[in-house]
């Protein structure tokens, strides 16, 4: 039976220090490593004769302006169809030098999820075949889902946050 | 490759997939002149804004490249400002041929953030809402991609079954397209009678007889399968790898439906089952959706025969909007209503991943709170975005007149590619 625990115990066991940060929200298990073992531990989970996690179904950008030293988060969720079991996997990186390796190699689904991402968030995804804006148009020159860029028109009065923002 | 695919064959249906020999991989020669065509962005074929720029050599397409985000709208910068409820209303404008499927998507992952248990009753109204969306967004792909082989006739026939769908959102919610239907916590009303006569008769009388007189207009017509077999096809292992999900997945053999795997909203209640193709091409994604029309009519006949008795929303103060008539009569229900239409209320602290099968395939809503009164981070994860990367590969070797019906069966919907 594959459950949360024993994939800890698995990943842990191949990975040790390169895994850490474990927690259950909501059941979904998840954990962060480090951006130069992303690779591979994300294929060791997927070529895994048990856990078979083949399947990417998310990778998202995360801007946290207060965790200094890694404020950009990359987050990639795989499922197991066959366990019907899946996992979070989460890489740090700091805002003056957000370089993430690539998942293009191991699921052709990263492609425009990546592309999506540096887009918003500006992390660079190193080997991505043709990592450019995708949404946005191609001259903008920021990125636009970091924290620092309010929705509103900063220079109003009327709409104060503790009315409207957050 | 095949050793990499990770799934063992006496579990899910892998068929070993004779397409591939399709597929004329044309290579890029230096020396020689292609031509290069857009296909879009405005393109009557395209059903959508996006922009096809194909390389092709005499009337073959050797390579294409997509530029999407035309109708871009942030929704996911805007999220972050917006309390809870008024994401809903986003929500609608992603896949909206179907959006009571999103709007209940994310009052779903909303309610998983809070813990809240809806009853019975609810759940299947929203079942049965669901099951309406997913029939009209398989309507309108499947009687477009009749028109764009060539036949009208279809289309205007089974439209008068989705005037009657929206018929019945408008008596649920008010809306037609952008229903904004349903609350956190539950239904905002009970279905009235009305609603639920017209449901029965639509699927009971009305439409099982228009969707069977339409398969016969299509599933076995000569020229129209001629047309569509055997284009655009791709194997299991491929539609895998670039996150195929929903019937465009299903054609392809695999059956994986979230309504299955990870059943919500009370769907491990109804029975039926999954329709699955073996070539995963556009015939086969063509008739997996008139099977899931017909398996949605199912849980649907099911849903209102055994619709349970008792209330219709959760008791969530913090949430849901007291009745209209104690908003004017009562001090404690003034006082709520004012909070959650402010949007003054604080989410506990939390992420959670929540995803439902829309009309395309796994809708998944990724949200972070941060313990304030809008989502910190919140993220769609929209179907047709990921699965519209294989389009290239898919027409590749084909001409431009298959490339249209690949698109129009892949059901690429612009509101839901850009976000």
């Amino acid at each position: 039976m594959i459950n949360n625990e024993s994939i800890v115990e698995e990943v842990v066991g191949q990975f040790g220090q390169k895994v850490f940060g474990f927690e259950e929200p909501f059941g979904l298990l998840t954990f962060t490593t480090n951006a130069s073992d992303l690779i591979e531990v994300v294929g060791f989970l997927k070529n895994h004769p048990q856990f078979k996690f083949g399947f990417l179904t998310d990778l998202a950008g995360i801007h946290f302006p207060d965790n200094t030293g890694g404020e950009l988060c990359s987050v990639c969720m795989l499922h197991s169809w066959e366990n019907n079991i899946r996992v979070r996997i989460k890489v740090f990186v700091p805002i003056s030098d957000p370089k993430v390796p690539t998942l293009t190699t191991l699921f052709a689904a990263a492609n425009w999820q990546e592309r999506e991402t540096f887009d918003f968030y500006g992390i660079e995804y190193i080997g991505h075949p043709n990592l450019k804006r995708i949404l946005n148009m191609e001259d903008m020159d920021y990125f636009p889902m970091r924290k620092e860029y309010p929705l509103e028109d900063a220079t109003r009065e009327d709409k104060i946050d503790a009315l409207f923002g957050r | 490759m095949e050793d990499n695919i990770p799934m063992a064959e006496n579990t899910l249906i892998l068929p070993k997939d004779s397409n591939d020999a399709l597929a004329l991989n044309v290579p890029m020669v230096e020396d020689k002149q292609y031509s290069t065509l857009n296909l879009g962005p405005v393109h009557p074929a395209t059903h959508g804004i996006f922009q096809n720029i194909l390389t092709m050599d005499g009337e073959k397409i050797v390579d294409s490249e997509q530029t999407v985000g035309y109708i871009h709208r942030a929704f996911e910068k805007i999220a972050e400002r917006r309390p809870f409820y008024q994401i809903t209303t986003l929500t609608d404008r992603l896949n909206y041929c179907s959006s009571p499927i999103n709007n209940f998507g994310w009052h779903m992952t909303v309610e998983k953030l809070l813990g809240v248990k809806v009853p019975k009753r609810a759940e299947y109204i929203r079942v049965i809402m669901m099951e309406l969306a997913r029939i009209s967004d398989h309507l309108i792909c499947n009687s477009i991609l009749g028109v764009d082989t060539g036949a009208y006739s279809g289309f205007l026939y089974v439209m008068q079954e989705r005037e009657k769908i929206y018929e019945i959102y408008e008596e649920v919610c008010g809306a037609r397209l952008t229903t904004n239907m349903g609350r956190i916590g539950g239904m905002e009303r009970d279905l009235s009678p009305t609603a639920i006569a017209k449901i029965r008769d639509l699927v009971f009388n009305s439409f099982p007889k228009v969707w069977a007189e339409f398969e016969t207009l299509f599933n076995r017509n000569k020229i129209f399968r001629d047309r569509i077999q055997n284009v655009g096809a791709i194997s299991s292992a491929r539609a895998m790898e670039y996150g195929f999900t929903g019937p465009n997945l299903r054609a392809t053999g695999v059956d994986y439906d979230v309504r299955v795997i990870e059943p919500y909203s009370s769907y491990e209640d109804f029975d039926f089952e999954i329709p699955i193709g073996h070539k995963g091409d556009t015939f086969d994604r063509f008739m997996v959706r008139n099977g899931e029309v017909w398996e949605s009519l199912k849980i649907i006949q099911q849903a209102i025969e055994n619709l349970p008795e008792g209330p219709y929303y959760a008791d969530e103060d913090h949430y849901y909007l007291p009745p209209k008539k104690e908003v004017y009569s009562s001090m404690e229900a003034l006082i709520y209503h004012f909070k959650i239409v402010m949007g003054e209320i604080d989410a506990p602290v939390g992420e959670v991943y929540h995803a439902v099968e829309g009309g395309n395939g796994e809708l998944g809503f990724y949200l972070i709170s941060d313990g304030g009164r809008t989502p910190f981070r919140l993220h769609f994860r929209r179907p047709s975005f990921i699965y519209y990367q294989a389009y290239p590969e898919m027409c590749k070797g084909l001409t431009i007149s298959d490339a249209v019906v690949i698109m129009s069966s892949l059901n690429v919907i612009a509101g839901e590619l850009d976000a």
